[in-house]
């Protein structure tokens, strides 16, 4: 029965990851290297990459800070009523239950060209949708629980008494934070950070819809990655996903690493 | 400079501006929706889904995710099983291969398969040879579900077991259980709860689903077109009031699981 088990495993796992892992990696390469190279050096694909890392460092920044501050104020602050504290607590995870199109459809919806706010904006000469805002916006909404989720647990884990020991010491807010909070959530801070840029790196729905997908303007990699499928340049898609996929597992393994340090205190 | 910091109004206006940017990301836009699809009446929030496009693919979507929920907590729990109880060459690796699928964008995963099961392919030659369309069909639809949902039931399951303590089991072989009897009366009724809450959190992920699947479906109305595909394919030909309108049935549906999950959880850690 053992044994049995062990390789329905492997079975799976092979069929389910190994195999289309491998034959994208193949089929990338299936014009040799210069095939791989020539479709990531398109300048679409150039665009297309720098886009994406724009919108990675702009969303990760966002959350990073607004995620620590909101956790901290979800778990520490008395001045939010215990019931409103469990009302915002729970529309946290909210993003989690919208689908990455929908996501998107929301912001076009709340801000784009027909919509009040949309209009107003693009009177000032904003363009904010099908433009790297409202990609950002998009992003920063499906990707908003993740720091959050990850630094509230050691929040509460570690308690407020060091915190209170340091300001009756007259330690003022900012310096309480660095010296007593900060070195205890940092490993947390981190990881929410890896999965923030993993999440940020990868999404595509909400971008999509939100993005217009124009080339050399609002197209990121992921939704390169599909117009390629689409025009049925396989091999090219291939490329930039290979590109997008080693990005991903690299960012994998930091998570098993940093995963193992968070546990270490 | 620190007395200035300190300052009642600095203070107010931080707190303020944290949670309005809070309350404007994260609520404004889900009440943009739900207001968006009603703005015209109910009338036309149900004509938009009288729309047989519209319901069959609210239905497509619903079946699918079944059916790819169900595998996966078949092989989830199996999974979790052996990696917590076997030592066998490779586990270490296998292990931190269960999260590739959540870690790698859906639109890689979803042509990773078309490439895999996709015409002119290996496995796409010999299944149109012996009759099965995989890819632009249902079971590609159902494959891209499994692979993006894969590790939640794994991730559920696996530290349940690792809780579930061995004198409980021993305590049943001494008292002369069979096997199959202390797995279906011990650890089983310990692996549900994973098995149910990764499940739930699974099929809400697989409803919601749009890179993997709108990649490998081929998006014919009523037999391969899922609801998020469908609300794309409204927002791209300028309906979104139709958009909306399906959009509020999958995030009713969604808001209501992940309020089940929460109850699940909070019951788990009352008992």
């Amino acid at each position: 029965m053992r044994n049995l088990w062990i390789g329905l495993t492997y079975l799976i796992f092979f069929l389910l990851i190994a195999a289309p892992l491998g034959k994208m990696t193949m089929s990338a390469f299936s014009q040799g290297f210069g095939g791989f190279w020539d479709a990531l050096a398109r300048p679409e694909a150039l665009h297309a990459l720098m886009m994406t890392g724009f919108v990675v460092i702009v969303v990760t920044v966002f959350n990073t800070l607004f995620g620590i501050m909101l956790a901290l104020y979800l778990v520490r602050a008395n001045w939010i009523h215990p019931r409103l504290k469990g009302l915002l607590n729970s529309i946290v995870d909210l993003p989690y239950a919208v689908s990455p199109v929908i996501g998107g459809l929301m912001i076009v919806l709340l801000l784009g060209p027909d919509s009040a706010l949309g209009a107003l904006f693009e009177n000032m000469g904003i363009k904010i949708v099908y433009a790297f805002p409202g990609m950002a916006i998009a992003t920063l909404f499906v990707t908003f629980p993740l720091m959050v989720r990850e630094v509230m647990p050691v929040l509460q884990e570690i308690g407020s008494q060091q915190e209170e020991a340091a300001s009756t010491l007259g330690a003022y807010g900012w310096t309480t934070f660095w010296k007593v909070t900060w070195p205890s959530i940092r490993w947390a801070v981190i990881y929410g950070v890896i999965l923030t840029v993993a999440r940020s790196l990868g999404e595509f729905g909400a971008v999509l819809v939100v993005s217009g997908n124009i080339m050399n303007k609002t197209q990121t990699a992921t939704t390169l990655v599909y117009q390629d499928v689409e025009n049925f340049n396989v091999t090219a898609a291939g490329g930039v996903a290979l590109v997008l996929a080693a990005f991903s597992v690299g960012l994998l393994l930091l998570m098993e690493w940093t995963k193992r340090r968070k546990e270490v205190h | 400079m620190n007395s200035l910091l300190r300052h009642k109004g600095w203070t107010w206006g931080f707190r303020t501006t944290i949670l309005l940017y809070f309350v404007v990301l994260i609520v404004l836009p889900i009440l943009g929706v739900y207001y968006n699809s009603f703005s015209l009446g109910f009338g036309t929030f149900a004509e938009s889904l009288s729309d047989p496009i519209a319901w069959k693919s609210v239905f497509l979507t619903l079946k699918l995710a079944i059916i790819a929920t169900l595998f996966n907590v078949a092989a989830g729990t199996m999974i979790a099983w052996v990696l917590i109880r076997y030592k066998f060459p490779g586990k270490a690796l296998l292990n931190s291969l269960v999260d590739l699928p959540f870690a790698l964008p859906t639109a890689v995963g979803g042509l990773m398969i078309l490439l895999l099961l996709g015409p002119g392919s290996l496995i796409g030659g010999m299944a149109e040879a012996l009759g099965f369309e995989i890819v632009f069909h249902q079971p590609a639809i159902v494959i891209a579900m499994i692979f993006v949902t894969f590790p939640f039931v794994i991730r559920a399951v696996q530290p349940l077991l690792e809780e579930l303590d061995p004198s409980e089991e021993e305590a049943a072989y001494t008292m002369g259980a069979k096997g199959s009897r202390v797995f279906w009366r011990v650890i089983f009724p310990s692996m549900a709860p994973g098995m149910i809450g990764g499940g739930m959190l699974a099929f809400s992920r697989a409803l919601a689903e749009f890179g993997a699947v709108v990649l490998v479906a081929g998006n014919i109305p009523g037999r391969t077109l899922v609801s998020s595909v469908f609300i794309f394919g409204e927002v791209e030909s300028d309906n979104p009031v139709g958009a909306a309108a399906v959009s509020i049935i999958l995030l009713t549906l969604s808001f209501l699981i992940l309020w089940l999950i929460n109850m699940l959880q909070m019951r788990g850690r009352r008992s």
